[in-house]
């Protein structure tokens, strides 16, 4: 920042410049926290006009925390990594107080009595979370239009969709409403957002980050990844995330790389991989022709570009389709009218309770992935559906691990398409479930995945590529992800 | 059930309303054509698993096993069975729908 914080130049302000304002006394992490409020004030709602992306602010505990760093700042004490930077957290992650709503009717009132590990750590390390985001119902969609509380709008295009399911998450980030916010994925919704919108999208590998207290849609694939204006600001995030949680069995011990370190090492040498199934008909020209210069910048910083092959790849979204709606129809039984949320109070019996409660809780995306879920557990079914869905889990997971053991990360486009319309797909769900064709595989197969702005599109709607890494080779991918932004701003600095 | 019985499979009204009792929703009658339309929508379209032979193939239920990462059978992985504090009761009891401060309270559970 050059001139001082006011309310106008909150404009791509990352982690380290709002830190290092707050930590030289240029601002206060208070009025740091102010001057986004305003601005959330002015531009996010309401519903139907403006962005949407706020569902709930926690003004009360963001002051507390805002008050707790300016103290520290004043006692001249060494300051946590996050030290007042401004955070917001999609609506499927507990916070203590705060609403939870999974962008669900079902659980519209209820406020957890817990915080999610990955807000619990963010506070920690400093961080003020402004408030909860909104996203597609229970995190299943794939435009945010699924969101009992309206949809977003597209801060680069307000005609359009933000994507989902993460859509408040990548918005309010794009929109300059928070410095960085939490989304979580499971077959797409921290990446696809982030290409949608223009910003820094992280899926970290499967285990990485502790899911406890996200509200579970999938739990196999369900993870929790960063939205940020740039790749450092992911890579300071995920260094903050990252760890193993005794509240998540499937959150894994290795020690945690320096992500941030190693940001800005040469990238000469380094084999990309280049799949050919995501190159196929159905891709948007214009986002070919961004992802191909973004290789041709990789190959003239000096790696090693392969030709490669994931056969099993047009088999991701049928498989993604019968496992998480199978996970999801176990998951949200839990949704009952009995211990929180949301209870149908016209019923006299437990049975009908349930029923009518979920009837009036649901909307219809939510109700027709149980069904499916349902359908593809049920007797008679579940070798022809859930375990041959598995199998061929197995074999999306191979291909990945052929492609790594000859190069070190992947490189392709995130979505087969610019951000579409607002209704443009709600009514076939199969076409709106082909928006997420490059994003489920890695999720499935678990791997580490980010979406980095490449370019626009001649209309000024932004590109994003995709970066797959190694399982746990998060370093790796955010160096070669560092190192398109970096030939990003030289294209715009020469354009100019 | 074979694999070319699935392949050819729609799903009838009557099936809708089988799989919506046993996951606890309640359908209006004009929400179930549209249940009917999609889900053999998408039925048909994840029939292309079926293009592949998996006889052999192992089932993955999550990455962990393919990575050699989830926890031992025998259990040695596992963490001590040790009683631990949880989240306060009048906590979880604030936010419930009905509770007499102990319990969760709910309509007749026996239907006579």
């Amino acid at each position: 920042m050059e001139t001082g914080l006011d309310g106008t130049n909150l404009e791509g302000l990352t982690i380290a410049e709002a830190r290092s304002a707050v930590a030289d006394g240029r601002i206060s992490a208070t009025a740091l926290v102010e001057q986004h409020y305003e601005r959330i004030t002015a531009v996010d709602g309401p519903s139907g006009q403006g962005i949407n992306s706020y569902l709930a602010l926690s003004r009360e505990r963001a002051l507390a925390q805002a008050a707790r760093i300016d103290s520290m700042v004043a006692a001249g004490e060494t300051l946590p990594p996050l030290a007042g930077v401004p955070v917001a957290i999609k609506d499927v992650l507990a916070m203590q107080g705060a609403p939870a709503t999974a962008g669900s009717k079902i659980l519209a009132g209820y406020r957890p009595p817990y915080d999610a590990t990955a807000v619990r750590k963010l506070e920690a390390a400093g961080a003020v979370l402004l408030g909860k985001l909104n996203c597609d119902e229970f995190a299943m969609g794939s435009s945010n239009e699924n969101s009992a509380y309206g949809p977003v709008r597209n801060p680069r295009a307000l005609d359009r969709v933000p994507g989902g399911s993460s859509g408040g998450s990548a918005a309010a980030v794009a929109a300059d409403l928070c410095v960085a916010s939490l989304g979580t994925d499971t077959g797409g919704s921290v990446r696809q957002p982030a290409a949608f919108c223009g910003v820094v999208g992280v899926l970290p590998t499967y285990g990485r980050v502790s899911r406890y207290g996200l509200i579970a849609f999938a739990s196999s694939l369900d993870r929790v990844g960063p939205l940020t204006k740039t790749v450092e600001d992911a890579a300071i995030l995920l260094e903050v995330l990252a760890g193993e949680d005794p509240c998540d069995a499937t959150s894994s011990d290795r020690p945690v790389g320096s992500y941030l370190s190693g940001l800005n090492q040469s990238i000469a040498g380094l084999r990309v991989g280049v799949p050919a199934e995501y190159f196929g008909d159905g891709l948007d020209p214009e986002i070919r022709a961004a992802v191909e210069r973004a290789i041709e910048g990789l190959r003239a910083a000096g790696c090693a570009i392969h030709p490669v092959t994931l056969p099993h790849t047009r088999y991701a979204i049928p498989t993604y389709y019968v496992l998480a709606t199978a996970e999801a129809s176990s998951n949200l039984s839990r949704f009952d009218g009995v211990r929180f949320g949301l209870r149908a109070e016209s019923a006299t019996t437990l049975s009908s309770m349930f029923r009518e409660t979920r009837d009036e809780g649901f909307g219809p995306e939510v109700k027709r992935r149980i069904l499916l879920g349902t359908y593809a557990l049920s007797s008679g079914y579940y070798d022809a559906y859930y375990r041959k869905a598995q199998q061929v889990r197995t074999l999306l997971t191979q291909d990945f691990l052929k492609a790594f053991a000859e190069v070190d990360v992947l490189v392709g486009p995130m979505t087969p398409t610019p951000p579409f319309k607002l209704g443009e797909k709600t009514d076939d769900p199969v076409a709106m479930y082909l928006a997420d064709i490059y994003s489920v595989a890695a999720s499935l197969a678990g791997l580490p995945a980010i979406s980095v702005p490449c370019s626009e599109t001649a209309a000024g709607l932004p590109i994003g590529v995709q970066i797959m890494g190694r399982h746990f080779d998060e370093a790796t991918m955010l160096r070669v992800a560092a190192a398109v932004e970096q030939q990003r701003k030289l294209q715009q600095s020469t354009a100019q | 059930m074979n694999e070319a019985d699935v392949q050819a499979r729609t799903v009838t009204r009557d099936e809708v309303r089988r799989v919506a009792e046993l996951a606890h929703l309640q359908l209006t009658p004009d929400e179930e054509p549209a249940i009917e339309r999609d889900l053999n929508a998408i039925l048909a379209y994840i029939a292309q698993m079926n293009e592949l032979d998996t006889a052999g193939v192992p089932a993955m239920a999550q990455v962990g096993e393919m990575l050699a990462l989830a926890p031992e059978e025998s259990g040695e992985d596992l963490r001590q069975d040790a009683v631990r504090a949880s989240i306060d009761r009048a906590a979880v009891m604030a936010v419930a729908p009905e509770t007499d401060g102990r319990f969760f309270k709910v309509p007749k559970v026996i239907e006579r």
